[in-house]
């Protein structure tokens, strides 16, 4: 029988003696240039990070490759960050430049500081999950080969957070990013009566619906979906296997833009509808790699420095966002949940 | 990262290929390099072929997996055509926890790989969006040699399921001069101390914790954890004018990059004497000035954190940003009143949620008074953005009498 309950490892015995030295005390931090941090500590001591791109799914040939890294450059210590970004930690200045060749060799990107778009936060897809409406590695691999100048140039207005979930479980918490991608069904459920009356509890089934779509049929000890009800959620597939939500032929993508993480200047915002439904169109989803660099483009183009997206759309309004996006508005883009009211526009102005 | 070697004439996944090419690293790459040595890496790819030929995912749903002694951390997954990819029939997933802050030594990792190697696909996922290790994929019969053989190297298990998920904190003090308080030991300290709560689910839904050093939050707390504990101070930010003048003098443009953007005006900028004038008072700690000009301005000295609460995805009834419950609580060792707190509102949660319901919708449905009754809080301004509009009040009998 193993140990149970021992917790994670220790941080401690993960940091390397620079920081252990410094801990607690640094003093600043300046951005050298894209993917190089330098931290000074009280002390004096210089720390320097090199910041790298990886495609979150690595084999172990791989992670034994930046276990070297991090032995020939780093004194055997190396982190990852909340966006699937490696951090080289290095204490030695003479080690930075040589790393660097060495990342360009094995052709790992550098970058995602400052006014820079970071990685993309994503899901498991097509790859490990059995609700999505899309994949997701491919498609956060589709738009980073297309933005992948922002990542390894701090050429944007602000930072720049791009995420991505396969459906509306958003494992990802895309919901707050400046850019959020988000896979969607648009087709009721399909329900299989036989594997229902077999495998699930009729009543669990029908509480697990937020808008009342789904009514008990006592017949086949199974239930029937009112499908003009149905927004195609999913919870119900989630509760039992039976009530197939997948539907490759009507599944795909939206788009949501302007929300943040983080209290700097204004408060955190959730991403609004863009982008209604794009076609899943594997295995590089041309349309939804335009619609991600078209409102990139546009959001650089007009933001001034320092402006997120949401707080860039804020300033210049939604009309204009639709505007200058070319993007439609449509009847989708109008709230008709049960937090819809505060988001019409109770007053006259607007503009045109 | 995976050595792209391009050289797939008869290739069974034309689609995936085109996955190979472009400057950003290949997860498909990742996953040909382990196909040359796992069957199951190999049937991953081939089905992951066929899900990009029809637009459909080809895992069944769910399946209780585990090992003995917990009741999460392992993700049951099937093949929906195990005959046509047998090495995906069983590929379960575990959930390790990370180290706080993602830190490891190189042993580490290479420790991890070798368990990997030897009892799964191979591949992984640095990290999972909670933050866990993702071990992508092993067979029924190898999960608990695998888990004992993780534990051997002093790797645990994270949560899945109706648990606590598994916490995770933002680099901190490890190499964040705005830390306010320590988030990897208070991550590490509020993961010990609810390892039962971690590793057997007994709770109406998942319960995420995630702590954030200061206002930055980077670790997307108050947009995702049910408890968001975010760095902040109480005094008055530190401003170095010496330093300030340093800016300046490298040509940054204080007025228009800082004080035009302090969300209350609480900065002005005197260009004539070249100083940066704070009305104390009114400063909310957002962090832009910081962050603009960190050899210039600090956090006061006061630090601790902002609890917040409710915060969650969509599912099931919108999503919600968590928010203020304890505008400032000390976070420091042995952590009794945040293990306190964190201990009274998930037992007032367990209590009265229904299946599935987070704690954000709890408080929705039955109102911010009576969660603030059944964990002992008062109600502060702080917690609100403006008062009530509505003349809907509730009275406790007592008070009226």
């Amino acid at each position: 029988m193993p140990k149970l309950d021992f917790g994670p490892p220790d941080f401690h015995a993960m940091l390397p003696p620079v920081i252990k030295r410094n801990y607690g005390q640094w003093r600043y931090h300046e951005i050298l240039k894209p993917g190089l941090l330098k931290h000074v500590a009280e002390s004096g001591e210089a720390l320097f990070t090199v910041r790298a791109g990886t495609p979150r799914l690595l084999n172990t040939d791989s992670v034994r490759r930046i276990a070297d890294l991090a032995d020939k450059y780093c004194d055997g210590y190396v982190r990852f960050t909340s966006r699937h970004n490696l951090e080289f930690l290095i204490s030695d200045e003479s080690r930075v430049e040589p790393l660097l060749a060495e990342l360009k060799k094995f052709n790992i990107p550098v970058g995602g500081t400052g006014n820079s778009m970071s990685s993309i936060v994503h899901t498991q897809g097509w790859i490990h999950c059995h609700t999505p409406a899309t994949d997701a590695s491919g498609v956060v691999k589709a738009v980073m080969d297309e933005l992948f100048q922002h990542y390894t140039h701090m050429d944007l207005p602000a930072k720049l957070k791009v995420a991505m979930a396969c459906c509306l479980n958003m494992c990802g918490a895309v919901h707050c990013s400046d850019i959020a991608i988000l896979g969607v069904h648009r087709t009721p459920p399909k329900v299989d009566h036989e594997a229902l009356a077999r495998g699930c509890e009729v009543p669990t089934v029908v509480a697990s619906c937020p808008t009342a779509a789904l009514r008990p049929n006592p017949r086949l000890k199974s239930v029937d979906v009112v499908e003009e009800r149905c927004m195609y959620c999913g919870n119900c597939f989630t509760m039992c296997p039976a009530m197939k939500i997948m539907d490759g032929e009507h599944d795909g993508i939206s788009i949501w833009v302007g929300g943040k993480v983080g209290n700097a200047r204004t408060a955190p915002m959730f991403s609004k509808l863009a982008i209604p439904f794009l076609p899943n169109n594997p295995p590089r989803w041309p349309e939804v790699v335009d619609a991600v660099k078209n409102i990139v483009d546009v959001w650089a183009a007009h933001a001034i420095k320092g402006e997120r997206v949401g707080e860039w759309i804020n300033r210049v309004g939604w009309e204009r966002f639709f505007e200058l996006t070319g993007l439609p508005f449509t009847d989708k883009h109008v709230d008709d949940f049960i937090f819809s009211v505060p988001s019409f526009r109770s007053s006259t102005q607007f503009k045109w | 990262m995976a050595i792209n070697k391009h050289e797939m004439p008869d290739s069974e996944t034309p689609r995936l290929d085109e996955l190979e090419k472009g400057p950003w690293p290949s997860f498909v790459t990742e996953m040909r390099e382990a196909a040359g040595k796992k069957p199951a890496a190999r049937d991953l790819m081939r089905q992951l072929e066929k899900s990009y030929g029809e637009k459909v995912g080809h895992w069944k749903h769910g399946g209780i997996v585990g090992v003995k002694g917990y009741g999460g951390g392992v993700i049951g997954r099937y093949s929906d055509s195990p005959e046509e990819f047998p090495g995906v029939r069983e590929f379960h997933t575990l959930r390790v926890n990370q180290p706080s802050g993602w830190f490891y030594t190189s042993k580490a990792l290479r420790q991890l790989c070798d368990v990997w190697d030897k009892h799964g696909s191979g591949l992984t996922n640095f990290h999972g969006s909670t933050g866990d290790v993702i071990l992508l994929g092993a067979p029924t019969g190898n999960l608990q040699a695998c888990f004992d053989d993780l534990s051997d190297i002093g790797f645990d298990l994270g949560g899945s399921g109706g648990d606590l998920r598994t916490p995770s904190a933002c680099v901190g003090p490890a190499r964040c001069e705005f830390a306010n308080f320590d988030t990897l030991d208070a991550c590490q300290k509020v993961t010990m101390a609810f390892q039962d709560e971690l590793h057997r689910p007994q709770w109406p839904y998942k319960f995420k914790v995630k702590i954030s050093g200061c206002p930055n939050d980077c670790v997307a707390a108050q947009a995702r954890a049910d408890f968001s504990l975010i760095g902040t101070w109480r005094d008055t930010l530190r401003i170095d004018q010496e330093a300030v003048k340093a800016y300046a003098a490298q040509g940054m443009d204080i007025r228009g990059e800082v004080c035009d953007h302090c969300p209350t005006r609480a900065l002005s900028w005197d260009d004539a004497q070249k100083q940066l004038n704070l009305v104390a008072e009114d400063c909310v700690r957002c962090m832009h000035c910081i962050n603009k000009m960190p050899r210039a301005i600090r956090p006061g000295v006061q630090k601790g954190a902002t609890v917040l609460i409710g915060g969650k995805a969509t599912i099931l009834r919108s999503a919600f940003l968590s928010w203020v419950l304890v505008p400032f609580i000390k976070v420091e060792p042995p952590y009794t009143e945040l293990l306190d707190l964190l201990r009274r509102i998930t037992d007032w949660w367990a209590d009265n949620a229904k299946s599935r319901e987070r704690i954000g919708e709890l408080i929705y449905r039955v109102g911010m008074r009576t969660f603030l009754d059944g964990v002992g809080l008062p109600a502060v301004p702080q917690m609100v953005k403006e008062p009530r509009a509505n003349p809907y009040i509730f009275w406790r009998s007592e008070e009226v009498k």
